[in-house]
């Protein structure tokens, strides 16, 4: 039943010169939310940015160590590629302004280029719009720009427009930091519901949202992967004294 | 003693507000005055005739200017087609890279640029093209033209892309595709407004340029569309006849004054509407 589709081996980010992950070695089952939690600045962010090679843009980045989808090595594919397979969606909505709900969700289509068939082009969109929650609420104004949409519908546009590729897994950074409760929510049971469909790696700093929507966290601190485990256990009865304090509110 | 200390701050106040006020409306006092007499004295001799034909010899009653409209829009163009493609390609580098020998030298250049006096980029032009082709022509004054719009495209470039949030950047990039699809594809798109705000204000800066086209464009009296031989512009025509000490020509000069204006003004009514939307 569990398969572990992707993992990191004595994975190290650096900025600089300055290492804000640690050789961190861990593994993700299929099929399954796993979140990913702890203070700010612990480098969980950065950890996710390395696996769909979003961290090496960035001026002064650098990583040591591996990433494998499946027997793929990540390094070894080009970035463009590996950003095809492992969708993302980031803290703040980003729909692109320029263009219409539908342009939206089929833009990784079109902006690489792929020619589609009508038929396809719509049966896509509809289908990524169900998975995200969003078609009854759009359906009717799929050719309004996307930036008219709340912010939470826009959250779920950009969670569509990942789908829509068809990836092995969606990265998702702290998806409903910028959002209001109820977006929040709705995100939430948007992402118990995918599951099935795709892997998913959460980013949070809600210890919260990590019991309420994952099966399995990985709780870190100060660079370092300290626990990783099933929610469950984790928030039952955790190993390390670190992750006890963090779950109590001590610290973070 | 309290009571009295307010009310003289409540006077300063006021006579600052009432200042601030007062100058803020003498600035558009010139501009009001120049359009006044401008129009004035160019409406009279604006009519169908004078926007559609070419200047008659002296001594003969009535003749337009088409051959100067003609001339500054294909001045216009030409510079547009040179200075367009660079501008906003240098801009779009700047943007991408703000750090770095190259950059810091590109940006210092363009600043340079732009304090660089027009008849001397005119003699540049001249030297450049002129020069070796043997003779005077549209494309030298357009080539003179695009160096002055150069530094206003692409200042204007890099600051609009650089209001492009970077989180697009991200989430082009982070469906898998490519850096220069995303840079024409999504960045570009979002600052379009702005790059072209920068060409219109641009071609707004040279349209009543008259010191770069002495010596490149030269001026012509005759209606011209080929781009390697001399054509007129509307600064050009304007400064022969003001200079000349004809009544007649005077009072045309004064309707190519306006038509100029109208023009400038124009160009900078519709950046207005861009910017808008």
């Amino acid at each position: 039943m569990n398969e572990t589709f992707l993992r990191t081996e004595k994975l190290s980010a650096l900025f600089n010169g300055e290492r804000v992950v640690k050789n961190v070695t861990i593994t993700f089952q299929k099929n399954k939310v796993t979140a990913i939690m702890g203070p700010s600045g612990c480098g969980k962010t950065t950890l996710i940015r390395c696996i769909n090679r979003m961290h090496e843009l960035i001026p002064g980045a650098a990583t040591t160590g591996k990433i494998f989808l499946y027997d793929d090595e990540i390094g070894s594919i080009n970035p463009i590629l590996v950003r095809r397979k492992i969708g993302m969606v980031f803290q703040k909505p980003n729909p692109f302004p320029t263009m219409s709900i539908y342009e939206n969700v089929i833009a990784g289509y079109r902006l690489n280029g792929f020619h589609l068939s009508r038929d396809e082009m719509n049966a896509t969109v509809e289908e990524s719009l169900r998975k995200a929650a969003l078609w009854d609420e759009v359906k009717d104004v799929l050719h309004r720009k996307g930036t008219f949409l709340s912010g939470g519908q826009q959250q779920r546009l950009c969670i569509a427009r990942a789908l829509a590729m068809k990836p092995e897994v969606i990265l998702l950074d702290e998806p409903t930091s910028a959002l209001d409760p109820k977006a929040t929510s709705r995100i939430e049971e948007l992402i118990v519901e995918l599951k099935d469909a795709v892997s998913i790696l959460i980013v949070t700093h809600n210890t919260a949202q990590a019991a309420r929507v994952s099966e399995y966290t990985a709780f870190m601190y100060l660079g370092e992967l300290v626990e990783f485990g099933s929610t469950k256990k984790m928030f039952t009865v955790p190993e390390n004294s670190k992750t006890e304090e963090y779950l109590m509110g001590k610290f973070g | 003693m309290k009571a009295s200390s307010t009310g003289y701050r409540i006077i300063k106040d006021k006579l600052f507000i009432s200042g601030v006020v007062l100058f803020s409306f003498l600035s558009i006092v010139p501009l009001l005055l120049i359009l006044f007499y401008i129009i004035k004295n160019g409406i009279a001799v604006i009519n169908w005739d004078f926007l559609t034909q070419l200047p008659r010899p002296m001594g003969e009653e009535g003749g337009g200017i088409i051959n100067a409209i003609v001339g500054t829009l294909m001045l216009i163009v030409i510079a547009c087609l040179v200075s367009v493609p660079v501008g906003v390609t240098a801009g779009i580098y700047l943007n991408e890279y703000r750090t770095g020998k190259i950059a810091e030298s590109v940006r210092m250049a363009v600043e340079v640029i732009m304090g660089i006096p027009s008849i001397i980029i005119g003699i540049i032009a001249y030297t450049w093209i002129v020069i070796p082709l043997g003779s005077f022509s549209a494309l030298s004054g357009g080539v003179a033209l695009a160096i002055m719009m150069l530094p206003v495209i692409i200042k204007s470039t890099e600051e609009t892309l650089k209001l492009v949030p970077n989180t697009l950047r991200e989430a082009s990039l982070a469906l898998g595709v490519p850096y220069s699809t995303t840079i024409i594809k999504v960045i570009i798109p979002a600052g379009l407004s702005g790059i072209i705000t920068g060409i219109l204000l641009g071609v707004a800066r040279v349209a009543g340029e008259t010191a770069p086209l002495l010596f490149t464009a030269f001026g012509n009296p005759f209606m011209n569309y080929n781009i390697l031989e001399p054509v007129n512009s509307l600064p050009l025509l304007i400064f022969v006849y003001a200079t000349s000490p004809y009544q007649e020509w005077h009072s045309l000069a004064w309707g190519a004054s306006l038509v100029l204006v109208v023009f400038v003004l124009l160009m900078n009514f519709i950046t207005k509407l861009v910017t808008r939307r």
